[in-house]
Formats: structure tokens, sequence, C-alpha cells
């Protein structure tokens, strides 16, 4: 009988533990390939190299894009370490011509061969207008450059709104992160940028991005515990904190703050105010 | 009655247990609410095929919080199900609806059961930590003996909502071997309040099959197995905004029995039992709904216990090592009108694994044929696992810091005193006892709760609650006359409650607000009973029931769900094979109201139900007809206990026939 007992006990401890360990997660060891998590969408030719574009949805879209650059010489079929890298997104259109925020162009890691930055494409093509990128390059002091139009369909959400504020000043602002957000208290990152001109595009620096994540498909409730996004360091993106609490339609509703707290664009949301006229949206 | 008690303690499928009867019997407080089939009780059962839930309702300790026509909650002490400890056989189930739509009385049937047994408070931690009590609901089991078989068929119609129950049963046994098979299927349509008021969505089918099983392997040792499968579909709450379309159970069980030639171990029985619950929460038969939604839960349960019992000079005791491993899962998806959106799911049970280990260990020393002083003491190591990283993520969007697993040891230790001479008896009693949160209150994630209209959030970080009690008991028993009174006071320190917090947005559509789960200081609960049989002669027999509850918060506030003034009195009349009672139920108007906490006054009411029972006796078969008309004055009624104030059945009239060969 002690033994039916040790043996029942013993199976049951034993069927206790394999479950536990059947949750436990496995450690998987960081990849080493610098090409993980992003697909390749386009290449640009010249006389002596090509020019691999790369982004994490393998395509373009309207908003914001983050896009990884590899340069390929030709002759040898090696990739270029030492280029110093920059880049011209510029909007045809029929009346005229513009660019959009940009960043510049850094190397990810000294010794790989990725370059890195963002272009925010505040509109997306249509049938007569388009974006085409200028990228020039330079190599042991010989300069390169290549041009290629971009394909940037709409999004089929909302990721960036472009609009003139109370101090008269024209602003875009722009979704960045997550790419695949969860149910979870999300780090997100936005950006913040000014209309200087019709080719200069620089970051604004010290105001607050009010976020307020509705769910207009279900009574437009809110969630709790989100942090609004702000500067880490002038020139950087805003960084903030989002909880969505279900997975769904989201509405990412928006208030752009300067400096001394006044509201730029955008409502806080009530019972009669169901949107702000600035927001995001997210669909998971 | 005393029988059915020593039944209990000392398995009796042996003769030599009998011997025990001829030594002291240590008393016990607990009540025996009898539900089966032991054929010499069954004609004083006034409605044989009535629900579990009907059964528990007529005892004096437990009351139902009722949200429809199906699946009661039982309230032990003023106390509900997070508070209380209810086991099948000893076997722990949890349900898996995360509104309480499935406490596991409802995964059960009458035919599949002999008894329920309640215990108050800490006399109750056998099976686990409990604050109010536990009910461990029996199995029926035939005994063994001469080779005979038996039949059974059931069949009831009730009137008032054209509810068809039928059933039939199986027994057979001989000197070292028997099996039991029951089947009993229950099918209701709406059920009329009084005054002709039909209840919408109080439908319900029920489906219960239960096989046993044992055998007697060498003279003291016995193995038994029992399955018990369970399904409803089609059930409606009226008192809540969804239905259920499925709840499912899988109850099993292997049970090992010695009886150990040891001259003082009387019984030593191990059990290990998995049960498995599938329940379906759905709105696709309400017309209007905000939005539509789903909402199914899992739960699991694996565990064993290995009980001992014995006598040893004066000393009755009794020791019990239980373990159990419950996974409850349960989710929500809500459809959005724009059928292009994508639909909006979450976890409101995040996987929760709970692992509980215990030991109990209890003496009933019976001092002489007086008096004698039951002691008991259990230890338990408890923890909860967030097994889903999706839940874990979710929850710490309001507790960032939590991790996902979160350990705890539980204690209790009671002891009770009991005299009795010349028929008078009273005892006293005191005890200490601890819970962990429950899967809800620890990890529900926006939980609506429709009596309040608020969206509960769990609380990892709860304390465990406490609960100091005293008991006392004053009676009178001769054979004409039983009278007795019980007090029970329950001072509960971290008395877990949902508390509304301010700056939280609903997530349900029309609700009032976020409550989190929160332990106010403490919490006190003070219940009285009073019990009366006077046999007045042969033939007539008077029973009055009381039942008065108290509770109060830490801030002097009225908690909710405390039992007004609740009476029972019933006039019986026997003369041979005929019985007929004639019985008054009702509760004064609720005037304490835990209005802090969403509670509305509830007005007084009383119902009057009449009963006939007769019994035909053929040649080696016998027929028991019961007939009854409940809610005689079809009264249209509310009690404290209705969730939303939903209205009780109107006049019914039940014929109940079991047929026996």
């Amino acid at each position: 009988m002690k033994t039916l007992l040790n043996y029942t006990l013993a199976l049951f401890l034993l069927a206790s533990t394999t479950i536990f360990t059947a949750c436990s997660s496995d450690d998987d060891s960081t990849p080493t390939d610098e090409l993980a998590g992003i697909t390749k969408f386009k290449e640009i030719t010249n006389d002596s190299h090509t020019i691999e574009l790369y982004s994490h949805a393998g395509s373009l879209e309207q908003g914001f894009n983050e896009i990884s650059i590899r340069i390929k010489d030709n002759a040898t079929g090696d990739y270029v370490k030492n280029a110093e890298v920059s880049w011209m997104p510029i909007m045809h259109m029929a009346m005229m011509n513009h660019s959009c925020p940009k960043s510049e162009v850094e190397k990810v890691t000294a010794n790989g061969t990725l370059y890195e930055g963002y272009i925010v494409f505040q509109m997306a093509q249509n049938a007569t207008e388009y974006w085409d990128l200028k990228i020039d390059y330079t190599i042991n002091g010989t300069t390169y450059s290549a041009t290629s139009v971009l394909d940037v369909p709409a999004s089929a959400k909302r990721r960036v709104n472009t609009f003139t504020g109370t101090d008269g000043a024209k602003y875009i602002v722009a979704y960045a992160e997550p790419h695949h957000p969860k149910v979870a208290i999300n780090d997100v990152t936005f950006g913040v940028w000014k209309m200087q001109d019709m080719m200069n595009f620089p970051v604004v620096d010290g105001y607050t991005l009010k976020i307020d994540p509705r769910m207009p498909s279900m009574g437009n409730h809110s969630s709790p515990n989100n942090v609004d996004a702000t500067q880490k360091a002038n020139g950087g993106l805003y960084e903030g904190k989002l909880s969505l609490t279900m997975t769904g339609y989201w509405k990412i509703n928006l208030q752009l703050l300067n400096a001394e707290a006044t509201v730029l664009k955008g409502e806080a949301i009530t019972d009669t105010v169901l949107e702000s006229s600035i927001f995001f949206e997210l669909e998971f | 009655m005393k029988n059915t008690i020593l039944l209990l303690l000392f398995s009796s499928f042996f003769s030599y247990a009998q011997e025990v009867k001829d030594s002291l019997v240590p008393k016990d407080l607990k009540e025996v609410i009898v539900i089966g089939k032991k054929t010499q009780i069954h004609e004083k059962l006034t409605k044989s095929l009535a629900s579990i839930d009907e059964f528990l309702d007529k005892g004096s300790k437990v009351d139902l919080v009722k949200r429809g026509a199906y699946a009661w909650e039982p309230i032990i002490n003023s106390m509900a199900t997070e508070r209380t400890l209810i086991t099948i056989d000893g076997m722990r189930i949890f349900g898996a609806c995360t509104d309480k739509m499935d406490p596991i009385t409802s995964y059960v049937e009458v035919s599949n059961l002999s008894e329920a047994t309640v215990n108050s408070g800490q006399q109750g931690s056998c099976f686990g930590s409990t604050i109010g009590g536990a009910i461990d609901l029996k199995r029926t089991q035939s005994k063994f003996g001469k080779p005979h078989w038996n039949f059974a068929l059931n069949t009831g119609f009730e009137s008032n909502n054209r509810q068809k129950i039928i059933g039939s049963s199986v027994n057979y046994a001989d000197s070292t071997y028997y099996f039991d098979a029951d089947v009993m299927f229950r099918e209701a349509d709406n059920y009329v309040a009084g005054n002709e008021k039909e209840i919408l969505y109080s439908q319900f089918r029920k489906l219960n099959l239960s096989v046993t099983s044992g055998f007697k392997f060498s003279p003291n040792k016995l193995l038994e197995a029992s399955v018990i499968y369970d399904k409803a579909t089609d059930v409606g709450y009226p008192a809540l905004p969804m239905d259920v379309s499925l709840a499912e159970a899988l109850i099993t069980s292997v049970k090992y029995v010695v009886l150990p030639k040891s001259p003082w171990l009387k019984n030593w029985e191990t059990k290990i039992y998995f049960n498995t619950i599938t329940h379906r929460m759905d709105d696709t038969t309400r017309p209007s709904v905000p939005i539509h939604m789903d909402m199914p839960g899992w739960s699991k349960t694996f565990g064993l216990y290995s009980k001992i019992s014995g006598v040893k000079n004066n000393h009755h005791f009794l020791a019990n090592l239980n373990s159990f491993y419950n996974q409850s899962v349960a989710e929500m998806t809500m459809y959005p009108t724009n059928p292009d959106e994508n639909s909006m799911f979450m976890y409101t049970w995040p996987d929760v694994r709970t692992f509980y280990t215990g030991l109990f260990a209890e003496d009933n020393w019976v001092f002489n044929c007086h008096s004698g002083l039951k002691m008991s003491v259990s230890v338990g190591s408890h923890s909860n696992e967030v097994a889903s990283d999706f839940g874990l993520q979710s929850l710490q969007i309001f507790y960032p810091e939590m991790q996902a697993q979160k350990s705890r040891f539980l204690k209790s230790i009671a002891a009770n005193y009991n005299y009795n001479k010349n028929g008078w008896v009273y005892g006293f009693g005191a005890g200490y006892g601890e819970r962990a949160p429950s899967v809800s209150e620890g990890y529900g994630f926006y939980l609506f709760n429709s009596s309040d209209r608020f969206d509960y959030v769990g609380n990892p970080n709860l304390k465990n609650e406490k609960s100091l009690e005293s008991n006392l008991f004053f009676g009178y028993q001769k054979e004409k006359i039983n009278a007795k009174i019980t007090t029970s006071y329950f001072h509960i320190n971290n008395y877990i409650i949902g508390t509304p917090e301010e700056t939280l947005v609903p997530m349900t559509i029309g609700a009032n607000g976020v409550k989190l789960y929160t332990a106010l200081n403490y919490a006190t609960i003070f219940n009285v009973d009073f019990n009366s049989e006077w046999i007045v002669n042969q033939h007539w027999k008077w029973n009055i029931n009381l039942l008065y509850s108290l509770g109060k918060d830490s801030n002097h506030d009225d908690l909710p769900l405390i039992n007004p003034l609740n009476y029972r009195t019933a006039f019986t009349f026997t003369q041979a094979r005929f019985n007929a009672t004639l019985e008054g139920v009702g509760n004064a108007a609720q005037t304490k109201i835990g209005s802090t906490y969403g509670e509305t006054k509830t007005a007084d009411f009383a119902v009057l139900n009449a009963h006939f029972g007769y019994k035909f006796v053929f040649s080696g078969s016998r027929l028991y007809t019961k007939i009854g008309v409940e809610n005689l004055l079809d009264a249209y009624y509310t009690t404290y206990s209705d969730w939303n104030k939903i209205p009780r059945m109107g006049r019914n009239i039940f014929l109940n026939l079991n047929y026996s060969f």
C-alpha cells in the first residue's frame, strides 16, 4: 500500500513537473544575422554599385519608414563598409516638388554592411504624383549618386498627420513603433517635425504628444496607465507608453503641446468629442 | 441521521466497522442534507427529483444566489464561492465561468448523490482552505451483499416552466463487486413569475450520466472508479446579459480504500482524480446587445488526496493529505459591427495555474458520553502562476511590477467543545483560517458584474484573507421535541472586495466604472439560526427554521448579500404510505443593505408550498408518487439573493414518480 501511495505521488509530481517545464520558455540565442527582421524591397543600380534597400515590411508606405541600405561594389561583389551616405526623398507633384522629414543615414555597426535611417512620407503617391529617392555616397573620397522612383502607397491605417498648429506653423506627426503592438503596455515611438520650407523638415524639440487610445467599436473606452510621448534628447524621436487592453481596432487620439504646454492641435476626448482631429490608427 | 454521520467517518461496507457504534461516538456540528435514494428516507423527501440547488436551499445554513432557474451559487454563513469550499466526494473542482454561472453543484445531479454535508467555518477545512465553511457532496454508493439488481425509473414534470425530467438507474452489487449507473435528463422552458410574468431566457437543458464501480479484491481492500459526465446546453440566465450555450464537465476518479488490520486505524482512503470543464457564454440569442461577444472558459483540475482515520482510546482522529493542480483559462472575443474590423480579444483569466498541497489533521476527543472536544489543524502551500505571456502582459498594464508566480502559505486551526446531558446540548468553538484570493480576485481582467455594473480587475498583490471565528450552539433534544440555536461570528481581516478606482475607464459599454479587488481592513459576519422540530403525535410534526445574518465592513458599512430574517415553517402529516406537508417560507424586509456595494433594498415576501406523497407497493416493486404545489398563492417576489432582483418562480405544480424494482 505504501508503495502504491508512493507511486501515485510520484506520478502526480512527475505530471506536474512536466506541465511546469512545458510552460517555461526556451532561451533563444540572439541571431547575429544583420538582415534578421528586414526584407529587401528595392535595388538601385548605377555604373559602379548596386544599392539594396530594406525595410521591416519589405515595402514602403505612407508614414514613418525605417530604411536600411547596403552598397554592393558591382566589380567585386563586396559590400562597402566605409561609405558616407546621405539621401534626399522628393515628391514630384504637378505644380511643385517637396521633400519630407528624414534622418541622417548612419552606419548600424562599425564592422557591418548596413546603413540606416528613416524617411516620413507624409503623403502617398497617386496616378500622376510620385516619390523618388536620391542617394549620395562617398567612398574613400570619391562621390557617387543613384536615384530611383519609390513605390509609396497609402497606408491602410492612419500613421501620419500633417496640420497647421495654432501657432501658424505646419507640423508633421508620425507613428514609428512598435510594428506589432501587443495587449500590454507598449513602448511607443512617434516623431514630430516642423515644415521649415519645402525641402527642410527639422525635428521639433521639447514638445509633448499627448495620447488617448480609444476603441470606437466598443463604446470608445480608453485604457489605463498611458504615458504621453516626450523626447529623451533633442533631435530624437518622442517616446511614450501605450497600453492596449485587447486586440482589435484602436484609435490613438493625439494632442500636440508645445514647451509651454499650449495645445497646438488636437482635442481632448469627452462624451461628446469622440475623436481628436489628429490621431493614429492601429489594428491587430 | 446519526447513521449517516457515522457513515461519513467510518466507511460502513464492513461489518466490523459496526463495532465502532458501540464505542463513544463523537458529536459533529455538521449539517447533513439528504439528497439521494436511501430507500428508508426516500419517502420523507417532499420532492425527490428537485434539483441539487433546491435540496441545498432547504438546508438551514445554505443559501443560494440565483441568476435564473439553473446553477444557483451556494452561500454558507453569508459567504459565496470564493470563501467556501465545495467538493464532490473530496474532489476539488473549479468552475470555468468568470461570472460564477457554473458553481460546481451545477455539474452534478441528484441521481449521483446521496447527501451533502455542510460544515461551518474551519470545521470544513478537511479538503482545503476555507473561510465560511464547506459542502461535501457525497456520491451514491451501493453496499456489498448478496447479489442483487436494482432498477429504477424516475420521471417528473413541473407545470410552471414545463420542466420534463426523465432518468433511470441500474445498480448491481454482490459480495465483492458493485456497479451503479444512472442517467438523468431535464429540459425546461422559460419560467413564469407570479402574476403570469414570463421570465425570458430562463430555459435550460441538462443531461447527466454517471457510473461508479467498485471491486473488493481482498477482504479489506477496495478499488473504485467513478465517472460523471454532465452537459448543459441552451441555459438562460435572465439576470445576466449573457446566456450559456454549453456547460460540460467530465469528472473522473479512482479511489483505493484499505481497512488496515491495525487495532486503531480504521480506514485509509486514497483518491486520484481529474476533471475538466468547458463553459461557453454567449449572447447570440439576445436580440439587442451593444456588442456581441463570446466568453468561453476552461478549467482542468488534477488532484489527489489520501485520508486516514482511526480511533485510539477516546480519540477519533483523521488526517488528510491533499493536493491539486488547476488550470483556469477564460477568454473574451467581441465582434465589432463593422465586419471588416478585427475582433477584440482578451484573456479574462490569463491561464492561471494553481498548485495546492495541504495537510489536515483532526482529533475528535470524546471525554465521556456527555462531552467531547474536536480539534483540527491544517497547513497548506498555495501557488499561482500566470502561464500565458499575453495574459501576464495584459495584467501588467495595471501592475507593471507583477511577477508570473506567487506563492502563499495557508494555515488553519480550530477547536470545538460539545456537551450533552438529559437532552440539553450545548457547545462552543473557535477557529482561525486563511485563504488565498480566487483566480478572479487575483487575476481577473475586466470581468463585468451586472449587478453593480462595474468592470472588475484582479489584484495579484492581495494578501491572504484571514478569518477569526467563534461559534456557539445551545439546544434541547428529546423524543418529541428538538430545538437548537446556533450562532457563528467571523472577523475577517484583509477582506477582499472590489473598490471603485475613479481614474479607470470601464471597458464594458454602459458600465459604471472599474473596481479593483482590494482588501478592506476587516469585515465581520454574524449568523444565527434556530431549528426546531416538534412531533405532536404519530401523525403530525411541526418544524420551524429561522436564520438571520449581519455583515459589516471596517468602515461600518453593511456588506452585500447578507441574509435578512428568513423563516420556514412546515406541518407534516404522515399516515401509513401517505404523507403531506404544508410549508410557509419567507423573508422579512431587508433593512441592512450593502448600498456602498451597489445593493438595493429587497422587500419581504412569503410563499406557501404544499406537498403530498404516496407509496404504492406492488409485488417486488415500489412506486413513489410526489405531487405538490409551490408558491401556492402565485406570489410575485424576489429575495435578497436574487441577482439583479430577478423575480422567482410563480405557482408551480410538480409531479415526481420514482419506480424501482
